[in-house]
């Protein structure tokens, strides 16, 4: 469908399309396999300057938005959901900055994350606080003009890799809800240091670890807004960033589509090519069906948000939890339509399968975004009385 | 000058529309719709496109089609005779190419009722190789002898040679398609005003108008062209390696010639390009262009290390190593061994091709191999449209078995 | 340094198929391309931009279209780009694309290098970069696989057919590059979105003071009689069997032909 992309736009989609399809098609097998970092790909599109598309021109950026994020996230992810995230995720531990940051710490971190030399990333998540967030055990002591750091933060996206960290830490337990801070923390600060690479079911090439904080001294001008905002920091920036994460889930669900339907009309059983077979035809139509309302979701509110909306929480939450489901199905259909060659590694869409699972767990399990949408729904109907 | 269709002769029968290879000639509506009938559609060429290559001419069943071009008349053109073949020297020999050229030459100059001869550079000492020059079949011998020449740079070669052609004047002048032939053949058509063809397939004489008729691939092989060089003198062209077949038994003593020995001037200028070093490539041991017989490996190989097979297999057979341009970019081979599009372009008697699907890009290097044998898993690999024989089969399991039985019946 | 990189529009010869009716070429649908070789000639003057500053400028010699390739060259980031065509150059063999090249290069002023592939893949004759060399009375070196340009010179190695040969020539010169000299970059998005706002200058055969003997169809030495396809190679003979099966079969037909 016609999306009546600007030229611009669609300038960015072409282009991620094509470094895409010439350089990241033939190295995602390898890439799945080894698990390795895809410095060299990230490169790449640090080159063509991608890294920056949401971040605005005075810092090195494109200038562009939500919109022209998600276009390239999805295009990515159409050929592999582990580079996707990897290049989605630098966006996560960017947007704190970009929202709450002083201009100070704007010029000082933004250029080198527009020009792809840096990678950001976000911690939130602990071993004991994943949907319940506010369960954080991460303390962060002022100390004159610095603030020491304790604790571990799990599974962050580009952790070890990046340069840029933006970490939720508890400043004040007293507080509950208001009781926690944001910081930038910069990889190599004394007292920071990374548990080992996770061994995952897909997005294998991503970066996985833990973030380990012992005594490690922040200076006190790395804390973003004010002291106790930082769970409001992490809930913007995660309304935000949703409809990226709901791009990627289109993105892997409209490559195993692709697949599905190439495969389909090779393969021939009982004399004819099974994409003439009304079972699968009948599969092929609910999978399109479902990425299309997906993207159509993700999209609307990309561009609502683009438009200025401040009140998306719940259709940001929507897009997500749909999207990702509907990545999870698809690919799941696109296996069996494979049949038996879906499940061998020789071929692509099984890698597809292993990578969609994550898209409804991280950044709010479907079960939160479930949560989040009927809480906003909640909200609307007492207002009305 | 120009072309144009000449709309009361066409017809609209839209064969001059599939002949065209650059899409430049369109049916459209020429006039008002006669009383119950359709309008007529007559050709319109697109003169934006259309390179005037004149493809579409013959098509025409109703001399519907006119190119008209004022074309020069050089003067002194039929003060040109002679066939001349470059003798490529490489390290104080002969090239093979020589005598391949030598031979076909020697059936245009019959044709044309000239002499066949041969233009050698070098230094003193490239004299020795004179004699099998004649053994081939040239009548004279042109010699440029001179230091500088030893070992080939464009801009001494094409003085001499130059200095030769505005003074012997021959008619057509061949030259080997090799690095240095082409190197010096563009730049020396130029210097003497010719019209130069690059990698002829084929060279015959116009029986009418006693000029030299040059076919050659063009669009990755995909369609030949036929290039005549009616007024610029000499008429040049150049062949590749192994298009034409040298004569089976040149006999040293059987012919004598014309030797004519020639010092040309060479200033500094000529002299400004320097050789600094040769970088020999140790893994290539048979020359690929100039092998009669050449096993390729690709990307069924897997890894770097199973190039082995290959070399044992084409040791065995006396052949050269080939690859396709997957292996050379992953690093499994030298790009010396590259066949194709990018790579080197090669017609040898027996081209085996293993584990190599045969994409367009490497079949425009090797299809005009004598014998392809094509050994691929995938029985729809597009090799098996040009191989020769065709085995579908593991590799792995067939190169060592061939190679292990013709161990065997060599004894 | 102020390099002049020649290229050349052509139909993406990978996607030319034949029509197994009329045994003619389907251009239909085939995309234009930039020469392959071409896109190296660019990227190396690019790096050696990177290394010694100075100045990029693309040309081409073509119909109207070409000038799409020009914006390509624009959005991998070279400085300048201008488009040499005119009714006149209809036609055009080697010896008059490349007079007509040096032409517009002279119009275009001075220059430290230019660069050009190899050959074009619809062409295949490798003779335009020599010719403009010989136009330009300037020393030429080809096959170029690795550059070094040191002072006023350039150290080339040029691949031949089994060794490497390591050159020095003065600038300033022209440098044909095979494929294996590097890898073209992507085009990067300021890039594109330079390219889109780009009005590409024309040069036509007055602008270049082109003598019209030496231009287009008139101007050249060479014409083409005829085009035809050749016969499509006959498919061969699958040989079947066990893999000793095949090896016996195979052999025994070789050896008839004297070849193993």
């Amino acid at each position: 469908m016609d999306y009546l992309l600007t030229e611009e736009q669609k300038s960015i989609k072409e282009l991620c399309r094509q470094i895409a399809e010439e350089k990241v098609l033939p190295v995602r097998a390898h890439l799945d396999e080894t698990g390795e970092f895809p410095w060299d790909l990230m490169k790449l599109f640090a080159k063509a300057d991608l890294c920056g598309l949401y971040i605005p021109s005075e810092y090195g950026g494109f200038g562009g938005g939500t919109f022209e994020f998600c276009i390239s996230v999805e295009e990515i992810s159409r050929v592999c959901g582990g580079v996707g995230v990897t290049f989605a995720a630098s966006a996560l531990g960017t947007v704190p900055i970009l929202i709450f940051g002083s201009e100070e710490q704007k010029k000082k971190y933004l250029p080198p994350i527009a020009s792809g030399e840096k990678l950001a990333a976000f911690g939130l998540t602990e071993a004991n606080a994943g949907s319940d967030a506010s369960g954080i055990e991460t303390t962060a002591k002022k100390e004159g003009d610095h603030y020491v750091l304790n604790g571990t933060k799990q599974w962050i996206t580009n952790g070890g890799e990046a340069e840029t960290y933006t970490v939720i830490a508890m400043t004040d337990k007293s507080k509950g809800a208001r009781g926690a801070s944001a910081f930038i923390l910069e990889k190599g600060m004394p007292g920071f240091t990374f548990g080992k690479k996770e061994n995952k079911m897909g997005i294998r090439c991503s970066a996985t670890r833990e973030l380990v904080f012992q005594d490690c001294k922040v200076p006190a001008k790395n804390m973003l807004g004010r002291e106790g905002m930082g769970f409001i920091v992490a809930m913007k920036t995660l309304d935000k960033t949703r409809p990226g994460i709901g791009a990627q889930a289109v993105g892997i669900a409209q490559g195993a589509l692709d697949e599905a339907l190439k495969y389909s009309r090779e393969r021939v059983q009982f004399g004819k090519s099974i994409s003439s077979i009304q079972a699968v035809q009948h599969m092929l139509a609910n999978m399109a069906t479902k990425i299309e309302a997906s993207r159509a979701l993700v999209y609307a509110v990309a561009r609502a948000i683009d438009a200025g909306s401040t009140d998306f929480t719940k259709e940001a939450a929507m897009c997500k939890l749909i999207a990702s489901d509907t990545a999870m199905e698809v690919t799941t259909d696109a296996v069996q339509i494979f049949g038996g060659y879906g499940y061998m590694k020789e071929y692509p869409v099984e890698k597809m399968m292993r990578d969609a699972k994550i898209t409804q767990i991280y950044e709010g399990t479907n079960q939160i975004q479930r949560n989040q949408i009927a809480l906003g729904l909640i909200k609307e109907t007492a207002k009305k009385k | 000058m120009g072309i144009r269709v000449i709309l009361d002769k066409c017809t609209g029968c839209t064969l001059c529309v599939k002949s065209c290879p650059f899409a430049a000639i369109k049916m459209e509506d020429a006039g008002p719709a006669q009383e119950g009938k359709r309008p007529k559609k007559k050709a319109v060429i697109d003169l934006n496109t259309c390179t005037l290559c004149g493809a579409c001419l013959p098509s025409c069943k109703f001399n519907a089609i006119e190119i008209t071009h004022e074309k020069r008349e050089i003067a002194g053109k039929e003060n040109f005779k002679g066939v001349w073949v470059f003798a490529e020297q490489r390290e104080g020999k002969v090239q093979s190419v020589a005598y391949e050229l030598l031979t076909e030459g020697k059936k245009l100059a019959q044709d044309l009722k000239t002499e066949l001869c041969a233009v050698l550079c070098g230094d003193q000492l490239i004299e020795e190789e004179v004699v099998h020059l004649f053994a081939y079949g040239a009548d004279k011998v042109y010699l440029a002898v001179h230091d500088e020449l030893k070992h080939y740079h464009t801009a001494p070669y094409t003085r001499a040679i130059a200095e030769m052609i505005n003074k012997f004047k021959p008619e057509i002048m061949l030259i080997g398609a090799t690095t240095l032939g082409r190197d010096l053949a563009a730049r020396l058509a130029i210097r003497v005003g010719a019209g130069l063809t690059a990698d002829c397939t084929g060279l015959a004489i116009d029986p009418v108008k006693k000029i030299l008729l040059q076919t050659r691939p063009a669009f990755g092989g995909n369609i030949m062209a036929t290039i005549q060089t009616p007024n610029h003198r000499p008429q040049m062209a150049t062949v590749r390696p192994k298009v034409f077949r040298k004569s089976q038994i040149p006999n040293p003593k059987s012919k004598q010639g014309n030797l004519i020995k020639f010092s040309p001037v060479i200033n500094a200028a000529d002299l400004s390009v320097k050789l600094l070093e040769i970088i020999k490539d140790e893994s290539v041991k048979v020359n690929l262009a100039e092998a009669e017989i050449i096993v390729s490996g690709g990307r069924g190989l897997g890894e770097a290390k199973n190039f082995k097979l290959i070399e044992e297999l084409a040791g065995i057979l006396g052949g050269a190593v080939g690859a396709s341009r997957a292996t050379v970019d992953a690093g499994w081979i030298s790009a010396h061994h590259q066949v194709g599009q990018t790579g080197k372009t090669v017609s040898p008697k027996l081209y085996i091709a293993c584990g190599i699907s045969g994409k367009i890009q490497h079949l425009a290097g090797m299809q005009s191999s004598e014998i392809i044998v094509a050994i691929n898993k995938d029985p729809d690999a597009p090799i098996f449209k040009v191989a020769t024989y065709g085995i579908v089969a593991d590799l792995f399991d067939v190169v060592p078995a061939l190679t292990k039985k013709i161990k065997e019946l060599r004894g | 340094m102020d390099i002049i990189v020649c290229i050349k529009q052509v139909p993406d010869t990978t996607e030319v198929r034949i029509n197994p009716e009329t045994n003619t070429l389907v251009r239909e649908g085939v995309p234009s391309i930039i020469n392959p070789f071409d896109e190296n000639a660019v990227e190396e003057a690019l790096k050696l931009k990177e290394k010694h500053g100075g100045k990029v400028t693309v040309i081409t010699m073509g119909p109207p279209q070409a000038s799409e390739a020009l914006k390509l060259c624009i959005a991998m980031g070279v400085d300048d780009v201008f488009l040499v065509s005119d009714r006149a150059f209809a036609g055009s063999d080697t010896w008059a694309t490349s007079y007509t090249l040096s032409q517009a290069i002279k119009k275009i002023g001075s220059f430290d290098l230019i660069i050009c592939g190899k050959q074009a893949i619809d062409g295949d004759t490798a003779q335009v970069g020599p010719g403009i060399a010989e136009w330009l009375g300037i020393p030429q070196v080809t096959f170029a696989s690795k550059t070094e340009v040191i002072d006023k010179k350039i150290k080339v190695e040029r691949m031949l057919e089994e060794v490497n040969e390591v050159v020095e020539c003065p600038l300033p010169a022209v440098i044909t590059v095979v494929k294996q000299i590097n890898e073209p970059r992507l085009p990067s998005l300021k890039g594109i979105m330079k390219a889109k706002k780009a009005v590409v200058k024309v040069l036509s055969a007055a602008d270049i003071n082109a003598d019209l003997a030496n231009t287009g169809l008139k101007g050249s030495p060479t014409s083409v009689v005829k085009i035809f396809t050749p016969p499509p190679k006959g498919g061969g003979e699958i040989l079947a069997g066990d893999t000793s099966e095949i090896v016996e079969k195979l052999t025994s037909k070789l050896r008839e032909r004297k070849l193993a």
